[in-house]
């Protein structure tokens, strides 16, 4: 393990779905430096994916002039992550999948992303930019004392 | 456009149970993403709905599902449930598999650790 001392790292990808993965990727070397654990990184992965999908395709609507950010920021106990869009953010709140719903037609069997998201980390929150851009998703994961 | 979603390729095989069901299995390799309609769902239409009465999907050789991918496991639940076909599953990560039952779909669709267990169950 990388001994603790605050990190950034950076990544721009362009609004083209499967790019998630580069972030993905990036940030589970990260969590992997810091010492987290196999499952946690595996959750962090999932989410990372899923918020740079919302923004690639829900934020900068697929548009390839415009790029998504994703800011790692590593500190002794923690990982944040953001992941930055020219949208006008999300609205409204995760709601968890209703299964039934969807096998019966009565709900979309899409729109899972933000309830994974909130799921699988410690601390999730989607924050409007100013002027309807910039807005962003801040995940945050904390390493596990009992890993250590 | 070039993506980087590595493509999804699905064989069909047909087996039999220990119990002596006719079992057709599905096995997907490389990612299950939105470019992955085709692969899943489109194989999965192609079978014959009056034979294939019990599908098994074989994640083995999967190692990246996001939620539109998800989605589509859905979406081929929602037609196996109107065609009254059941659907079992074997072969997900523990992470995989703790995503599924997140969502729910393991009241629709059993998971197995890997395909002898599911056929013993069958």
């Amino acid at each position: 393990m990388i001994a603790a001392k605050a990190t950034s790292v950076e990544v721009r990808l362009p609004s083209r779905l499967g790019y998630e993965k580069v972030a993905m990727s990036t940030a589970a070397a990260v969590a992997k430096l810091m010492g987290f654990r196999e499952a946690r990184i595996e959750d962090l992965k999932t989410a990372v994916a899923e918020a740079c999908i919302n923004a690639i395709e829900h934020g900068n609507r697929l548009n390839e002039a415009l790029s998504v950010g994703v800011v790692m920021n590593a500190s002794e106990d923690s990982l944040e992550v953001k992941v930055i869009d020219d949208g006008k953010g999300m609205k409204g709140l995760p709601h968890k999948p209703d299964i039934d719903r969807k096998i019966s037609g009565q709900e979309d069997p899409r729109g899972m992303g933000m309830f994974l998201i909130q799921a699988l980390v410690d601390e999730a929150e989607w924050v409007a930019g100013a002027n309807g851009k910039s807005s962003y998703v801040r995940l945050m994961i904390r390493l596990d004392k009992v890993a250590d | 456009m070039k993506i980087v979603q590595s493509d999804t390729k699905a064989r069909v095989d047909q087996i039999t149970s220990p119990a002596g069901h006719p079992v057709t299995v599905l096995r997907f390799e490389g990612d299950i993403a939105s470019t992955s309609k085709d692969a899943v769902l489109g194989t999965y239409q192609a079978l014959p709905k009056e034979s294939a009465k019990i599908v098994l999907l074989d994640f083995t050789k999967v190692d990246y599902i996001n939620s539109s991918g998800i989605a589509l496991v859905i979406q081929m639940l929602i037609e196996a449930a109107n065609s009254a076909q059941k659907v079992y599953a074997f072969g997900l990560s523990a992470h995989f598999t703790k995503v599924f039952t997140m969502v729910g779909i393991t009241k629709y669709a059993g998971l197995f650790p890997s395909q002898g267990e599911a056929l013993a169950a069958l």
